[in-house]
């Protein structure tokens, strides 16, 4: 019952909550730079002025594959706030990606496209350490399931003790998968870069609202992710949750693009070296408790 | 009993007629009876086992007391032997090591058979769950590749006069092909399944060489050889197996103390990695693509490598929690990784699909060599989905590139203007690779699962390979759905095709919806497990499954109130959207091609890499068990 | 409610001025004026954008850029014109490429004027450009046809330029 209204809370409340945030995000972003900032709301404001816009594109098929991109990020998010298979809460969030990379292939548009072979570049980087985390909550836990990892971490166990590379990881790829600076590479939400605006050149009025919307229910499904290491006490998961987002934004705000190849090998070392010895060390451990 | 038989020899009537009839009409008529005739051949056998419901079926074993069978393999040995040293007879004399490899294991075999040495075998034939799985895979996916390759031969002849027409033959050779897989697939006795194994070998040697050109030919021999080695471990294995086991029953010997058959268990994977192209075998598989494409649907899907993986999953169970175990499996997970990797910097569609085939039947090697039931109940699963994904992937690849004249991915840019059905097969096949909720990534979710309860490092491996997959797959994906500006279609010339094409397209997706069925009947009874089929999971795949067949069904809505826009190009459009304006006020093309990350996953330096270490490897593990 | 008027979004285009206007818009980005506060935000991209900030004066080299860069502007759009060049052709008003102001081209909503325009009267012309826009919401005003996305495939766009200057 309660992870049912958790569904529905989910599907309600991940873009208000998301929308804030993204509305919070801005407002800091310009106190770092000097500036005032726009209200909180503003990013309610952005979305419902481009859903009076025209709906312009390119051909018909395009905005399809945005509708299916927002169904599947709100099913994935579903999934993981349902306590369902962490594993399979990834592959669905994948398949969602994959069809924002397939309708900016679908455009045949030069930003969109090089947007889009980035996109896919940094899915490529990501996604390794997003199915570690995984693996890494089952060797702890000995599930994959999202329910059973709360309940535990609940009584007690605390994945972030036993977790802590891999929650370094995660969030190294996490800037990555909010499309922050210095890992912004397929889009942005800054003003001009050197691909117009990538990956959603192409999308106006209606369309990227919907891209604007499905970004909101990213953030809390991958801020859900982080507060689930957390989760021993509500409240300091929701801070400790939070404070990491404030750390993405100080990393946005401090740091340059760098090119694909970096992004590639920092992040791939990262999960290597982060993840893959917090897994060793999990391994070992269990073989000498075992072997005791 | 009758059913196995008939599945094992009914292709042969097949294959003898089209030797004899060599026109267009007779052709098209025995294929398509004879494959009807295999496909519900297989079906009614299935169902004739299945009938005592889920979890109940024992394993048959089938005794024939006539020694006359055993004589009439002893000859077909001996013919075989023959017949290679026939092909061979031309080869230059730097290559004589050829011929040799043959007499190498020939000789000790014959010899073992003629002198009495080889032990007595009651039980010739069985059938379980397993062997039902491959033959259906066999029989219908098998079938329909047959059915296709009457068309493409048609066309393949047309393109190209200067090969003369033998497809009467080389659909013979196919016939051939089933006979010997059906062969393997029931054998117990494992001299009958190495009489079967070298027929796949000398048919794939065929199937190669097809066109005769050049390059064919040059191909056709590395894969005799490469495979031939193959043959000479397994050669070994009867002759260690007769000497110190007493025993040459696949049941028997799978039963028998662990230290007492690794060699000869390790050396039939041995046997078994190769035939599924593992690294450092993996050159024979890649090269074999020369041939015409519906040979490397068969070789890549429900044939030949199969039979490779089919060997290693019933070794499986014998080398659980053995280091001869971990190193097959280390080899299949390197092998999965490298293959993915060099899939990336690849933009040959049919080199794309032939290193993610090397790549996925690591996986599966990987899941045979750790050997627990979970990891065996993903391989069963993968073996399933990928025979059928990859079997329309590369019949849909030969006919884009029978109608556009390329295969190469960065000439499939925009193909949904240009061949929507197609595209439409292709996008489908893809999605079977590597999408959610697709056959592929439902084994792979299952493999995850099994590793990490064994916690290793092997979790580590399939993840970045997985990662590799999907950006291959993707940005081919990304290439067929671009829409470009309206071009004529080029799908009139397709004719039979379609009748395997559509089918093909249809299982994929029915497959992974019914994923628990096979699951309850087929798979779990033979390991006793399931990891995946709890309701909720099966829930989840099947919403998935109705998400993803909304997707075509939302691109016959038409949208109101869309503003049509030419794409953003600074300000510089011309009327043609492929354009932009020069500096020179003159319109120019512009394009883009996808990233091969060569600087990564250069195919040289990967394969050179992964060759050495995978040697190594190799070598260790015969020298450990087999030669100490 | 019209929300557009609470998020402008901003592109803007230099002709061949002297740049100096075009160095006052981009000013008032800058956290001195921070005109974010208002939710206007440069945007770089026509499809995203509702407001044309257009400087500097038209030549036969950028007709056909700005004429297309204000087709791929979604409806309701305003087009403001920065500067005396792109009122009127300025001091570059009588060389041999020059066409004149950006009214040459496209239908301009506002003219702000000054050489160069100070960004207090850039800002002041944003905001009155966003009362224009909900004026022309609420009234309906469309340059664009709608349709299913198909038909209109088959439109020419944009003039062939390629036959035209060969």
């Amino acid at each position: 019952m309660t992870s049912l209204w958790l569904i529905i809370g989910y599907v309600v409340l991940a873009p208000l909550i998301g929308g804030i945030i993204s509305g919070l995000d801005r407002i800091i972003t310009a106190r770092m730079q000097g500036r005032y900032g726009p209200p909180v709301r503003q990013a309610f404001f952005d979305v419902f002025k481009l859903f009076e816009k025209q709906n312009l594109t390119v051909n018909r098929f395009h905005g399809y594959y945005l509708v299916c991109f927002l169904i599947f990020i709100i099913f994935s998010g579903i999934l993981f706030f349902g306590g369902s298979d962490l594993l399979m809460v990834v592959f669905a969030f994948t398949v969602a990606d994959i069809f924002l990379v397939l309708a900016a292939y679908s455009t045949n548009s030069p930003y969109c496209s090089i947007g889009a072979e980035r996109e896919l570049l940094q899915m490529l980087a990501a996604e390794p350490m997003l199915l570690l985390t995984a693996v890494g909550f089952y060797m702890v836990f000995g599930s994959f399931h999202v329910s059973v990892i709360y309940r535990a971490a609940l009584g007690g166990k605390l994945p972030i003790l036993y977790l802590p590379g891999v929650f370094l990881g995660l969030t190294y790829v996490l800037t990555i998968k909010f499309r922050k600076s210095p890992f912004d590479l397929s889009t942005s939400h800054h003003a001009h870069q050197e691909l117009i605006k990538g990956l959603t050149t192409e999308f106006a009025g209606p369309s990227l609202a919907l891209i604007e919307i499905a970004h909101w229910y990213e953030t809390v499904l991958l801020l859900g992710m982080v507060y689930l290491f957390f989760a021993f006490v509500p409240i300091i998961g929701v801070i400790i949750t939070l404070f990491i987002y404030f750390v993405e934004i100080l990393i946005d705000n401090t740091n340059a693009r760098i090119k694909w190849q970096l992004m590639l090998e920092s992040a791939w070392l990262a999960t290597l070296v982060l993840g893959g010895l917090n897994l060793l060390a999990l391994y070992l451990f269990a073989m000498i408790s075992k072997g005791g | 009993m009758f059913w196995i038989f008939f599945l094992i020899l009914f292709p042969l009537i097949p294959a003898l007629l089209l030797l004899v009839f060599k026109n267009p009409g007779a052709i098209k008529w025995i294929v398509l009876v004879s494959c009807a005739v295999i496909c519900s051949a297989a079906i009614i056998m299935t169902v004739n086992y299945l009938q005592t419901g889920p979890g109940k079926q024992q394993v048959l074993y089938f005794p024939i007391s006539s020694p006359m069978v055993d004589y009439l393999v002893g000859i077909g040995d001996i013919i075989l032997a023959l017949v290679f040293l026939f092909v061979c007879r031309r080869l230059p004399f730097k290559k004589l090591w050829i011929p040799l490899l043959v007499i190498l294991q020939y000789a000790p075999v014959i010899y073992y058979d003629l002198s009495g040495r080889v032990p007595e075998t009651t039980q010739y034939i069985f059938l379980d769950n397993l062997s039902i799985i491959m033959a259906l895979i066999i029989g219908i996916v098998g079938s329909l590749i047959t059915v296709y390759t009457i068309g493409y031969m048609r066309h393949y002849h047309e393109e190209h006069p200067e090969i003369p027409d033998r497809s009467n033959k080389f659909i013979a050779t196919i016939f051939l092909f089933f006979f010997a897989m059906y062969g393997i697939i029931f054998s117990n006795s494992i001299t009958w399944i190495y009489f079967f194994w070298e027929i796949t070998t000398l048919c794939s040697f065929i199937m190669i060489g097809y066109s005769r050109t050049e390059e064919a030919v040059h191909n056709a021999y590395r894969a005799l050889w490469m495979l031939l080695l193959g043959g000479l471990a397994y050669a070994c294995a009867i002759i260690y197996l007769s000497s110190s086991c007493g025993t040459i029953e696949l049941n028997t010997m799978l039963g028998m103390n662990q230290a007492l058959v690794m060699a000869p268990i390790l050396l039939i994977c041995f046997a078994g990695m190769n035939k599924a192209a593992q690294f450092p075998f993996s050159k024979w598989l890649l090269g074999a693509m020369v041939a015409p494409t519906p040979s490397s649907a068969l070789l890549h899907s429900s044939t030949m490598v199969k039979a490779g993986v089919y060997i290693c999953i019933r070794c499986a169970p014998a080398v659980r929690n053995t280091l001869g175990g971990d190193i097959v499996a280390l080899i299949g997970g390197i092998t999965f990784l490298a293959a993915s990797a060099i899939g990336i910097s690849r933009r040959d569609g049919k080199q794309v699909l032939a290193y993610s085939t090397i790549g996925n039947l690591g996986l599966i090697i990987l899941c045979a060599g750790i050997g627990t039931p979970l990891t065996l109940w993903a391989a069963v699963m993968l073996i399933i989905f990928h025979a059928v994904a990859k079997a329309l992937l590369f019949l849909g690849v030969g006919t884009i590139e029978q109608q556009t004249g390329s295969r190469d991915i960065e000439e499939m840019h925009g193909l949904i203007t240009k061949m929507p059905r197609m595209t439409l097969i292709m996008l489908i096949g893809i999605a079977g690779m590597f999408l959610a909720p697709f056959g592929m990534l439902i084994a792979k979710w299952a493999v995850l699962e099994a590793l990490a309860k064994e916690g290793s490092i092997f979790p580590v491996i399939v993840i970045f390979g997985g990662s590799m997959m999907l950006f291959f797959w993707a940005k081919w994906m990304g290439q067929l759905v671009a829409v470009i500006r309206p071009e004529p279609r080029k799908e009139e010339g397709i004719g039979i095709e379609w009748l395997g094409l559509w089918p093909l397209a249809i299982l994929t997706v029915l497959i992974c919806a019914f994923y628990w069925v096979v699951g309850i009947y087929a798979v779990e009874p033979l390991f006793g497990t399931d990891p995946l089929l709890s309701l909720i999971n099966i829930w989840m795949v099947l919403v998935m499954i109705v998400m993803m067949l909304m997707l075509p069904l939302g691109f016959l809505i038409h949208w109101k109130h869309l503003v049509h826009v030419e794409p953003y190009l600074c300000g510089a459009n011309v009327k043609d959207p492929h354009m932009f304006m020069g500096a020179l006020g003159k319109g120019r093309y512009w394009w883009f091609n996808n990233y091969y990350l060569n600087k990564y996953f250069n195919e040289k330096k990967v394969t050179f890499l992964t060759n050495t270490i995978t040697t190594v490897l190799l070598v260790i593990m015969l020298f450990r068990w087999c030669l100490g | 409610m019209a929300y557009i008027k609470k998020s402008p979004w901003i592109i803007h285009y230099d002709g061949s001025s002297c740049n100096g206007c075009d160095i006052e818009v981009l000013a008032c980005l800058m956290p001195k004026y921070d005109i974010e506060r208002f939710g206007a935000v440069n945007m770089g991209n026509p499809k995203h954008a509702d407001i044309f900030l257009i400087t500097g004066q038209i030549n036969s080299q950028n007709r056909e850029v700005v004429k297309t860069i204000y087709d791929q502007i979604g409806d309701p759009k305003v087009v403001v014109a920065i500067g005396a060049c792109a009122i009127g052709g300025g001091v570059f008003r009588d060389c041999y490429n020059t066409l004149g102001g950006v009214d040459k081209v496209i239908p301009v909503d506002l003219y702000v004027p000054g050489c160069a325009a100070k960004p207090e009267a850039i800002i002041d012309g944003v905001v009155q450009a966003v009362g224009l826009l909900e004026e022309k919401k609420k009234r309906g005003v469309v340059t664009h046809k709608e349709g299913t996305g198909d038909e209109t495939r088959k439109l020419p766009p944009v003039p062939d330029l390629n036959l035209e200057q060969e």
